[in-house]
């Protein structure tokens, strides 16, 4: 075993990128999600203090950061897909490169919708 | 069970063991982890994306999330079901997906325990008053209610 984890730190073609962001995007929106729970819970107190709470997340700042977060996690589902299909899908692990590209088409047909909503409904265009 | 003292295993073999990850079958704990990541990844590209497009794309999306659009929502036990299935669903395959990262980066024995231990910890703090707030969740709190079991 080397002191340092060598192997952790890819470098390299999509295959190991996509690992990375798919490590990454995953701590992100579990993170995200515990404090999310946290906030929901405050129906439990009173409507006053979950409105107030949940009025955060209507600032632009705020709304700039779930755009962020919406794009982590449409890609953590369909790069996750794609891993299934490699290891399931007798024909996946020869498709590769189609379904990597077929990841960043749904991502980018899901993801530009979403953007111009979101962001209409909170700079209140 | 009496104990008789180990041979000088290293400490690294021990801590394998307890992850069961050794590679002499003594369970399949890491085949049914694999495999959940897996399964409980697809329910919840169905419950998450599902619970995106209600709340912010549908209607004034973001702008109309309050305390009254929540009890609207959870008026319904299809929504109560579907949020109560999405958080124990993202909180197992989060808390797991954790559990391998853990594994991979921290290597001392003590680390792995405290960062594992933080990590059930908050699991199990947030699971059970995520679902805790699902079921006792009182839509009269708010005295304008409109809805009819306020009335
Ligand atoms: C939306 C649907 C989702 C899909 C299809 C999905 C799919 C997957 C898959 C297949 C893996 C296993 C990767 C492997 O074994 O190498 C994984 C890992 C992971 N997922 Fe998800 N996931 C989803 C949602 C989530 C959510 C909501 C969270 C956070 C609460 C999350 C956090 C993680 C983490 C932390 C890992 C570990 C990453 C690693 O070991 O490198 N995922 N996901």
């Amino acid at each position: 075993m080397p002191s340092k984890p060598a192997g952790t730190l890819y470098r390299g073609r999509e295959g190991m990128w996509s690992w990375v962001a798919h490590r990454i995007t995953g701590v992100g929106i579990f993170l995200f999600l515990l404090v999310h729970v946290l906030d929901t819970a405050l129906v439990r107190v009173s409507p006053e203090a979950y409105n107030e709470v949940i009025g955060t997340y209507k600032n632009p700042i705020v709304g700039l950061l779930e755009v962020g977060l919406v794009a982590a996690i449409l890609f953590h589902a369909f790069n996750g897909i794609r891993l299934i299909l490699v290891d399931f899908w007798a024909k996946g692990p020869r498709y590769q490169r189609q379904l990597m590209i077929g990841v960043g088409v749904i991502w980018v047909v899901l993801f530009v919708p979403f953007v111009i909503r979101h962001l209409t409904h909170v700079f209140g265009g | 069970m009496s104990e008789i003292a180990a041979p000088r295993s290293s400490s690294r073999s021990r801590s394998l063991k307890g992850g069961g990850r050794n590679r002499s079958g003594q369970t399949n704990f890491e085949l049914y982890s694999w495999l959940f990541m897996r399964l409980s990844g697809l329910a919840l590209v169905v419950l998450v994306l599902g619970h995106l497009f209600v709340n912010l794309m549908l209607g004034g999306g973001i702008t109309a999330l309050d305390f009254g659009f929540v009890a609207g929502k959870w008026a319904n036990p299809l929504w109560q079901v579907w949020d109560l299935l999405m958080l124990w669903l993202a909180m197992l395959h989060g808390t797991n997906g954790l559990r391998t990262i853990i594994n991979d980066y921290a290597e001392k024995d003590q680390t792995r325990f405290w960062l594992k231990a933080l990590l059930i910890t908050a699991a199990i703090v947030i699971v059970v008053l995520g679902t805790l707030v699902i079921f006792t969740f009182d839509p009269c709190l708010d005295p304008s209610s409109t809805l009819s079991v306020c009335k």
